[in-house]
């Protein structure tokens, strides 16, 4: 009894520590913030249903002067090094583009790129931002296109796709031997701070924060140079699962090892405890 | 030279030469305990094991980790991590083991305390145990800085150049253990060293003389009962077990030892696989970047309480500047623990904490303390936050600066 009202203490004392210093402690470094918005709702929604073959000679007139559509064979029209350095950065590809994106927000994006990507800290008129706005074209054109692209491909998009599309235009992957599209020398000039290597971001950010973080970084940190770049729930996702597969992978190992491992300790105490009530049975 | 005679079997070949039977009562069967403990007494062996841990992880570890400033994080976190089977393990086992170390240790050091064990002849076990606690902080320290990673580089950082706070040489203090004038690669390899070879040489040594000075006060038990070892031992030997107040190290005190043991890595496996985060902070997965300092530095959990002490004083107090007196009370922080049985100015009363009249707030307030410094180290040092600290620092230093007075006035209660 007294052994029992012994560990309780210990117990106690432990448990506010670790309570102190993990959980509270990191409330107060990290205050709480809004919850990932998928929906996108301050960017107003598309009022119209956009027409499939109208887009796609608006895309052909309008967007495959700078992205490549590969999927479609349209090749970029300048090389990597080259469009980073006419544009700052490699425009991308757009194969995917109606898949990955939100719809709400590539139409958001398109009439208003710095508003949307929430990058007016960095672009302005002074510096202007690679992507021009299409704030001419109607509303109706507008949803032409964003349907048309939704159209481009009808196979499931693979998580590594996600991320080389979404992110690998300024973020490498080291550890799965990706390095960004854009070489690295542009990204300081372009966005003001290098973009770091995602590789062990899933251990270091963990994936409760990216999912907030990737939603809207300007949320998360004051000045980011990182753009919201409107990805939908699955393929952000997507991203993350992708990211745990390279920097964690081996998450699952650790889980069923760790049952194991308990299971095992758990029956040497049981074995050990038999053997140390049979021998203080004698002297006590 | 010994009669060699003909051996009956390989033991007695091995005794012949080795005494390893008279060596084995001495260490084992024969080394006798009290037998009036509970399972705080069983942190020792929990340590041992703890520490075998550190060691055999460690030298895993050590075949694929390259202390170098350009592939020290990937030999870490994708070599060992990731392309080495159950590298991971081996890593997330050193990481948790280190933490755990030190709960243990506090867990230890408070029982040392609270059953007034580090006195009336047991002054060197605790010094000694002390002294433990200073390699083992090196140690965790030093091996932080391994994996390279942006608290390495800034706990680093912050934590070498404390030392510019030594009066005239200070400056050149910090240059001369980063080895650099920044931490840099030179700082990484010498730390290394410290890490791997030297520091562990001085606990394993340290260990040895801590178990050593352990045979002559012997054990404390509960109640400080004092009682005479030789006669109890002699009760035993001669079938009395139950009447005797000592039992064998070995089987007895053993057995309840492993079963502690076993209950304990059940708990850590757990935190291995599950619950690792407290121990291996997620910011040390981002590598080291000079360029960019983390929004908050903080150490590792153990050394917040310290941390907090020298950051409490966060402002000029009569002309002296706040860094300085902080420096001077993080010193005092370290080594106050070291005196403790000089502090107390009742040597002879060795009661459990409860028993005694004002020794018990004593001790539990300075549990509280400790654990409010601990929590607030890792809390940003601002508004209210700062204050928290400032005033559990000065508890803890007025708490050191009380113990001599109130322990010599309960010596003068018992003398009545």
């Amino acid at each position: 009894m007294r052994e029992i009202k012994i560990l309780a203490i210990v117990v106690f004392f432990t448990a506010v520590t670790y309570w102190g210093v993990e959980p509270y402690a990191h409330s107060q470094m990290h205050p709480h913030v809004a919850p990932a918005d998928f929906s996108f709702k301050e960017i107003e929604p598309l009022h119209v249903n956009g027409n499939v073959d109208n887009g796609k000679a608006l895309v052909e007139a309008n967007c495959i002067t700078c992205h490549s559509i590969k999927k479609l064979g349209f090749e970029a029209p300048l090389s990597a090094e080259d469009s980073a350095a006419s544009y700052g950065v490699v425009p991308p590809d757009l194969s995917h583009a109606g898949v990955i994106y939100d719809k709400n927000y590539l139409a958001g994006f398109l009439k208003d790129p710095v508003g949307a990507t929430k990058l007016s800290h960095k672009f302005g008129d002074a510096k202007p931002y690679a992507m021009p706005s299409f704030s001419f074209l109607s509303e109706q054109e507008i949803a032409d296109i964003v349907a048309y692209f939704g159209t481009i491909v009808s196979t499931k998009v693979s998580n590594k796709v996600v991320f080389e599309e979404a992110c690998g235009r300024c973020h490498s992957m080291k550890y799965d031997a990706l390095k960004a599209q854009t070489p690295s020398s542009f990204m300081k000039s372009y966005l003001g701070a290098e973009a770091p290597d995602l590789s062990m971001m899933i251990r270091s950010k963990k994936a409760e924060y990216l999912n907030t973080f990737i939603n809207e970084p300007l949320k998360m940190v004051e000045g980011i140079a990182m753009p919201r770049v409107g990805l939908t729930e699955v393929s952000q996702n997507q991203v993350i699962s992708y990211m745990e597969s390279v920097g964690d992978r081996k998450k699952a190992e650790r889980e069923s090892l760790g049952l194991k491992l308990i299971g095992f300790m758990a029956i040497f105490t049981l074995i050990a405890y038999l053997w140390k009530v049979k021998i203080w049975k004698e002297v006590e | 030279m010994a009669e060699i005679r003909k051996s009956e079997g390989f033991i007695d070949w091995l005794d012949q030469r080795l005494a390893v039977k008279a060596f084995m009562r001495v260490m084992m069967t024969e080394y006798w305990i009290p037998k009036n403990i509970n399972f705080l007494w069983a942190m020792g062996v929990v340590l041992v094991v703890l520490f075998g841990v550190l060691l055999v992880t460690g030298l895993l570890l050590l075949m694929y980790y390259k202390p170098d400033i350009n592939l020290a994080f990937d030999s870490v976190n994708y070599t060992i991590m990731q392309e080495v089977e159950y590298g991971w393990l081996w890593r997330h086992m050193h990481g948790v083991a280190a933490s755990a170390t030190f709960l243990i240790i506090y867990i230890h050091l408070f029982t040392g305390i609270y059953y007034g064990s580090y006195k009336k002849g047991r002054e060197i076990i605790w010094i000694t145990g002390m002294v433990l606690f200073i390699a083992f902080s090196a140690e965790a320290f030093s091996g932080y800085m391994l994996p390279w990673g942006q608290m390495s580089y800034w706990a680093a950082q912050v934590i070498t150049n404390l030392f510019s706070g030594i009066p005239v040489i200070g400056d050149d203090v910090v240059i001369w253990i980063r080895g650099d004038y920044v931490v840099a690669d030179a700082t990484l390899t010498r730390f290394f060293m410290l890490h791997v070879v030297l520091l562990p040489l001085v606990i394993i040594v340290v260990i040895a003389v801590h178990f050593y000075s352990l045979r002559f006060p012997h054990v404390n038990n509960q109640e400080s009962e004092v009682f005479d070892f030789e006669s109890e031992s002699k009760k035993f030997l001669e079938g009395d077990k139950k009447e005797s107040k000592v039992v064998p190290f070995w089987p007895v005190f053993l057995s309840k030892d492993f079963f502690v043991v076993g209950f304990f890595m059940t708990i850590f496996f757990a935190l291995v696989c599950y619950q690792f985060d407290f121990a291996m902070d997620p910011i040390n997965f981002e590598p080291a970047n000079s360029m960019k300092t983390p929004a908050h530095i903080y150490p590792e959990w153990y050394f917040l309480w310290n941390y907090e002490v020298l950051r409490g004083f966060f402002f000029d107090i009569g002309g002296m500047a706040a860094m300085d007196i902080g420096l001077i009370a993080f010193v005092i922080a370290n080594i106050v623990f070291m005196i403790l049985p000089f502090l107390d100015r009742n040597p002879m009363n060795t009661a459990p904490a409860h028993k005694r009249p004002v020794f018990k707030y004593w001790f539990w307030l300075l549990v509280c303390d400790m654990i409010v410094l601990t929590v607030y180290g890792k809390l940003p040092p601002t508004g209210v936050n700062a204050w928290v600290g400032f005033v559990a620092a000065v508890i803890f230093l007025g708490l050191f600066i009380a113990l001599p007075f109130i322990t010599k006035h309960e010596a003068k209660g018992d003398a009545q």
